[in-house]
């Protein structure tokens, strides 16, 4: 079941087009990556989903309802890449706050804020102002003020930057936690490793458009296909450039694709040694997320 | 090393628009504002002052004197009342007082009938009667000293007739020969006098419109120091231990006022930069619904601020808040409403926090300054009162003298409660066209 759908969503500003036709779409209880360089229009196609941007044509379906910004969002939660918080509240006073301004009150409020505090690992210190908190503290807050009033899609705009490995492991347990019960999680990350790893399907927008989606291993096939890479380590650059090779003369990391493993990988291995090379390492893998989104989006910065 | 970090500084401050007006506009506006307040357009001039005058006397020399203070370019007199287009009828003395209670002119004389028999309490003559308003303790010491030069050049003949009256009642009959160079010195004093009426009448007639006359240098200061002994009568009541308390709980209390909202209104900015907003308007609370929470809460706050500034005042220095709790608190929630609605527009106009404080330091300090909370608006030109007028914290500092000093009644702060709210109105409408940046874009 589809429960957020994006299409042909176009927006403008002055001579620079942020989105030229933006499509996507969002599964129950899926965790979908949203990813692109700086600039491809992910912060305008989520502010969009979220009310805060009016697109110039396209439309955005929430639980199979047209939204318009001015549309209430209750099936909606939205955690800012920023630390959105009342830094002079503690935990609980931030965590009642937005829940009463998203409708949530009385029992079920408290309820609702206990279980935050819990689900955050915050109760012991929930009486203390969020200033004196460390920054994987803070990002938890941040994700469960967008989250207390339970809905069911959840929009999260980088919600591990900025934080130690294990307050990152922390945040990816709470939302697993949350895409256990349901919830359809819109992630926009630049920590691709984290997108591989954690994500069911990713999409990629560049300028404006979505340029590729699927899961990882789709994304791969779609665009290098089912080729391996190939790297061997050598005790010295080799003599002559070898074919085949991503080489570069003084290097002792030798890089190459291969379509199959079988077939190619003796080659490569009988000319490194023809070059003078003696080979002390050899690694095979996958192409990984990032070598399919440097592949998509090429190398060059867009800032 | 020194020379690069100037060198920082001074790049720095180039491009701080805020900061550049802080260090070289801020102090020209505040220098502009005290001169013209203290020295007008010239040091050597003092404002022209209201006066109402009220001939109970109706004689020869009480004609001569009201016709005297009318062409005095330092005074702005008014001898009758009644509106515009209808006939005119000669002020009373009741009536007079009003005048000054009320705030339409800051000091009325009364000439009462009588006067004209001699000069000096010890001929009989009742004195000439000031009645002033404690507000502007300067209006009644200028109307005093040009009351005592018109006593002295308005009727030069009937001032030596008078004197030599007494004279002669003291020391014994003046000589037949005496009393014909007497005769013959009255007759040129006569023609002179004539003259002199015929000259104040066209002054009088061109007066209007003129500048302001140099003010007297030495004014009388006591009620025996002229040739005409003057009483002044406080029309407010002589039981105000402290009359400015009052005046300056409210100028203080409303300045520090709009340094309050306007601060808390920057966190609206806070929010802004801290994605706090963004994150609020994701909610089921729009702007609108943020912007009225804000101005509400400002507003109480404002309540509060003045309500412990005027406890203060009661307590510390005897200012009569139970008297006057029903104005005061009318006055005090209107003026807590417009400042709240002003901040809240300060911070809508603002990019950032920082620039919000700069603007917000100009603007305040200069309106206070025109609206009368560092120094009176009495003491200010007629045309810089004007433009006080412009400032809505001149109309509440009005609304709270109105009820201190003059013990209005709730009925009679409309002037002032209607352009506080149109005031508040325009404010906040701004505030909220301004907050739609912020909205679906």
């Amino acid at each position: 079941m589809t429960t957020l759908q994006v299409q042909t969503a176009f927006k403008t500003y002055g001579k620079v087009e942020a989105l030229r036709g933006a499509a996507l779409e969002l599964g129950a209880g899926e965790m979908l990556a949203l990813l692109g360089p700086n600039g491809a229009g992910k912060t305008t196609l989520v502010r969009a989903i979220a009310g805060r941007v009016r697109l110039d044509r396209g439309t955005i379906e929430l639980l199979g309802e047209a939204l318009s910004p001015a549309s209430p969002r209750p099936a909606l939660g939205v955690v800012p890449q920023e630390v959105a918080l009342y830094p002079l509240l503690t935990a609980r006073e931030n965590l009642e706050a937005f829940g009463r301004l998203n409708a949530v009150s009385g029992s079920r409020l408290r309820e609702r804020v206990k279980w935050a505090l819990e689900w955050t690992q915050l109760a012991e210190r929930s009486r203390e102002p969020i200033k004196r908190f460390s920054g994987g503290m803070r990002r938890r807050l941040n994700i469960a003020c967008g989250i207390l009033h339970e809905p069911q899609v959840v929009l999260l705009d980088e919600p591990t930057v900025g934080v130690d490995p294990q307050s990152r492991e922390r945040i990816y347990d709470m939302l697993s936690g949350l895409r256990a019960a349901g919830t359809s999680l819109l992630l926009t990350t630049h920590q691709l490793e984290e997108a591989e790893a954690r994500c069911e399907r990713i999409v990629i927008l560049d300028r404006g458009l979505v340029i590729a989606s699927g899961t990882l291993g789709e994304l791969v096939r779609k665009t290098i296909g089912d080729s391996r890479d190939v790297t061997l380590r050598v005790d010295r650059p080799p003599r002559t450039p070898l074919v085949g090779f991503e080489a570069d003369g003084a290097d002792t990391t030798l890089r190459a694709r291969v379509a199959d493993v079988a077939s190619d990988l003796p080659a490569l291995l009988v000319r490194a040694q023809a070059a003078g090379c003696t080979i002390e390492d050899v690694s095979v893998r996958s192409p990984s997320l990032q070598s399919v989104f440097i592949h998509l989006t090429g190398r060059e910065l867009r800032e | 090393m020194i020379a690069t970090l100037m060198r920082v500084a001074w790049i720095s401050l180039s491009r701080d628009r805020v900061a550049q007006a802080l260090t070289f506009a801020l102090p020209i506006a505040f220098f502009t504002i005290f001169a013209a307040v203290f020295a007008g357009q010239d040091m050597r001039t003092t404002p022209r002052v209201e006066a109402a005058v009220v001939d109970q006397d109706g004689s020869e020399y009480s004609r001569r004197l009201v016709m005297a203070l009318k062409a005095d370019r330092g005074l702005e007199v008014r001898t009758s009342h009644g509106r515009r287009g209808e006939a005119q009828t000669p002020l009373d003395r009741a009536r007079a007082e009003a005048l000054v209670r009320d705030g339409a002119v800051p000091v009325a004389v009364v000439l009462p009938k009588g006067m004209h028999v001699g000069f000096g309490p010890a001929e009989g003559a009742p004195p000439v009667e000031l009645l002033s308003d404690p507000s502007d303790p300067v209006a009644p010491q200028i109307v005093m000293g040009l009351l005592q030069k018109a006593a002295m050049t308005a009727a030069p003949d009937l001032m030596v007739r008078s004197s030599l009256e007494l004279f002669e009642r003291y020391s014994g009959p003046l000589s037949e020969r005496q009393r014909e160079a007497i005769a013959a010195w009255e007759h040129v004093l006569r023609v002179q006098t004539a003259a002199q009426d015929s000259a104040l009448r066209r002054a009088e007639t061109e007066k209007d419109g003129g500048q302001p006359t140099r003010a007297p240098q030495d004014v009388a200061g006591t009620t025996d120091s002229g040739p005409i002994p003057v009483r002044v009568v406080d029309v407010m009541g002589e039981k105000r231990e402290n009359p400015l308390i009052a005046f300056y709980a409210a100028g203080i209390g409303i300045m520090f006022l709009l340094f309050t909202c306007t601060g808390a209104a920057g966190s609206l900015l806070d929010e802004v930069d801290s994605g706090t907003l963004d994150r609020v308007l994701t909610s089921r609370a729009g702007m609108t619904g943020l912007l009225i929470a804000k101005w509400c809460f400002m507003a109480a706050l404002g309540v509060l601020q003045l309500t412990v500034m005027f406890s203060y005042g009661a307590l510390a220095f005897g200012l009569p808040l139970l008297e006057h709790l029903a104005g005061f608190a009318v006055m005090t929630a209107f003026s807590a409403a417009v400042v709240a609605s002003f901040g809240l527009l300060i911070a809508t106009a603002s990019r950032t926090r920082a620039q919000l404080s700069g603007v917000s330091t100009i603007v305040i300090l200069v309106i206070s300054a025109l609206g009368g909370s560092m120094f009176p608006r009495f003491m200010m030109s007629e045309g810089m009162q004007k433009v006080g007028l412009l400032t809505f914290n001149a109309w509440a500092l009005d609304g709270f003298i109105k009820v201190f000093w003059r013990d209005a009644k709730l009925v009679e702060l409309w002037p002032q409660l209607l352009v506080l709210s149109a005031f508040t109105v325009a404010f906040l409408t701004t505030a909220r066209l301004l907050a739609r940046r912020w909205e679906a874009a």
